[in-house]
């Protein structure tokens, strides 16, 4: 059960750990300073800071889209390296932007990821339609992105995400473009899927609401350079509805995630 | 929508219409000895009638000409465009070399390629290559390093080979610059072949085509001929062009904003 996960995960090897890590893009500044964090399997990690606090970098890093300057990251006990990083179907990243394939389907655009692993035709039609399922999006397997609403893009992109079962899921803002009562939905809905199947995800968002609602922690950063912060834990039993958000306790964390955010968002502008 | 589908039909018509009536009243208000120069309708008319066979065949080498060169410089630009979007090293390798060919003067070049393959539907077809390729080399090229940058980040997370990525993203994301630079090169390419025609077609064996046809008549000062002549062209230029709309609304309209309606 994911919402047990990190509690009884004393023997398995941590899903994603970073020690010490450094980033910087060649000779510029740095991006990431000594960060340390250790993500069970089955965590659901919000990070949540200032523009410029590495958080976009943080997930590029867990996706080998780029390599680390000094100290380890590792990807369920073993080194993360970009030839490795995303090799064993584990791993999937939901951007910020639909990053769909407009001249494709959105059957089509699910499939790719299997399509590019080679997975055979007949096995593939069914990942699709479990994973189009699961966003309850079925009904539109073969409509083209141009003509889906923003918040459906979104459930395209998530679904394509989740095709190869992932054990690991980075979101990087991806309900930063939708409309609350749209987003508020799609958080729902990615709780359900997640009661469903057991990944680990790091969600990267700009909503205090969004991150306590979603979360089990929630890793406050500080910018210039990117450092943890404080980290939160959310102590609210999962399942979580639309009742959570009317439970007192929920309304206490979104205020203290909400001071913290402020108290760094000041620091750095000073 | 009926009634606008309509009006699509009917102002051309209408503005098609009037230009025969303004040419008539123009020609009308000309004094007797100046009528040779804007020949009647009727007059052109009658020249298709008496050169109707000499047209239809210089016309056919000169879409035989247009037709080769226009793949041809499809096939090579399209090639080219591939390699020049692999490296930026390779694009100012080879950019000014493109640039340089498209400066080249045509009407110098046609000489020495008369002398290097002979007159006729070899140099025409050419000639026709060379002004196409450059729009389509220049556009393709920029469409496949346009690719949106998230899309290959994508790519790459989901371990994509270089050519699942070119076949698979940059191919089909470059298709609309592809259709930009082949409507420029559909509008060149029959002119490309009338001027290939006009200064390297010759009667070599194949009885010229329509620039050929446009040096004798002009000789000869049959001007109904010559105004016929450029209908033709200007005919042949609509087919070419309608030929690549039609292809760029078959690969696109499902998906690309240019054609995007509000009613799907």
């Amino acid at each position: 059960m994911p919402s047990t996960a990190s509690s009884s995960a004393k023997n398995v090897s941590p899903a994603v750990e970073f020690r010490a890590v450094e980033k910087r893009y060649g000779a510029g500044p740095v991006i990431l300073d000594a960060f340390s964090l250790t993500a069970a399997p089955g965590d659901f990690i919000a990070l949540i800071g200032p523009s410029g606090c590495g958080k976009s970098t943080l997930l590029k890093l867990i996706a080998g889209l780029s390599p680390v300057t000094a100290g380890a990251l590792l990807l369920g006990g073993r080194t993360a390296t970009p030839e490795r990083a995303s090799t064993d179907d584990e791993l999937a990243y939901v951007f910020q932007e639909p990053t769909l394939l407009p001249w494709l389907t959105v059957a089509a655009n699910v499939a790719l990821p299997l399509e590019l692993r080679a997975t055979p035709p007949d096995r593939r039609a069914e990942l699709v339609r479990t994973a189009l399922a699961l966003v309850g999006l079925e009904p539109r397997a073969a409509y083209y992105p141009r003509q889906l609403s923003g918040g459906q893009k979104m459930r395209v992109s998530i679904a394509r995400a989740l095709v190869l079962s992932p054990q690991l899921l980075l979101l990087d803002e991806p309900f930063g473009a939708l409309d609350e009562m749209t987003r508020d939905r799609l958080n729902e809905e990615l709780l359900a899927i997640r009661e469903r199947q057991s990944w680990t995800a790091f969600f990267v968002t700009h909503s205090v609401a969004e991150a306590v609602f979603l979360s089990n922690r929630i890793v406050v950063m500080s910018a210039n350079p990117g450092r943890l912060h404080r980290e939160i834990r959310v102590d609210l039993p999962y399942p979580r509805t639309p009742a959570t958000r009317r439970d007192p306790a929920y309304h206490a964390l979104v205020d203290e995630a909400s001071q913290l955010l402020r108290s760094v968002e000041d620091t750095v502008a000073t | 929508m009926p009634p606008r589908r309509f009006l699509t039909i009917l102002l051309p018509a209408f503005a098609g219409a009037l230009f025969v009536a303004i040419w008539i009243f123009v020609r009308a208000s000309l004094s007797e000895d100046f009528r040779f120069l804007l020949p009647a309708p009727t007059e052109v008319l009658a020249a298709f009638r008496d050169h109707g066979d000499e047209l239809w065949r210089a016309t056919l080498n000169t879409a035989s000409g247009a037709t080769l060169g226009f793949l041809a410089a499809v096939f090579v630009s399209f090639l080219l465009s591939i390699l020049l979007s692999l490296s930026p090293l390779v694009r100012v390798t080879f950019y000014p070399y493109l640039m340089l060919l498209q400066m080249t003067p045509i009407i110098v070049f046609a000489p020495i390629l008369v002398l290097w393959v002979g007159a006729g539907l070899k140099s025409v077809t050419i000639i026709t290559f060379l002004i196409c390729f450059f729009p389509l080399a220049v556009n393709t090229t920029q469409g496949l390093v346009s690719t949106d940058r998230n899309l290959v980040e994508l790519f790459q997370l989901y371990r994509a080979t270089k050519f699942q990525e070119i076949r698979r993203l940059r191919i089909p994301a470059a298709l609309p610059y592809f259709f930009t630079g082949l409507r420029i090169a559909a509008t060149l390419a029959p002119i490309g072949a009338l001027v290939g025609d006009y200064t390297a077609g010759s009667s070599a064996g194949d009885g010229g085509g329509l620039g050929f046809q446009t040096i004798i008549y002009s000789s000869q000062a049959k001007y109904p001929a010559l105004f016929a002549t450029a209908a033709v062209c200007c005919a042949l230029g609509f087919i070419f062009v309608a030929g690549v709309l039609s292809l760029s609304w078959l690969f696109l309209r499902k998906w690309h904003d240019s054609y995007d309606r509000a009613d799907t």
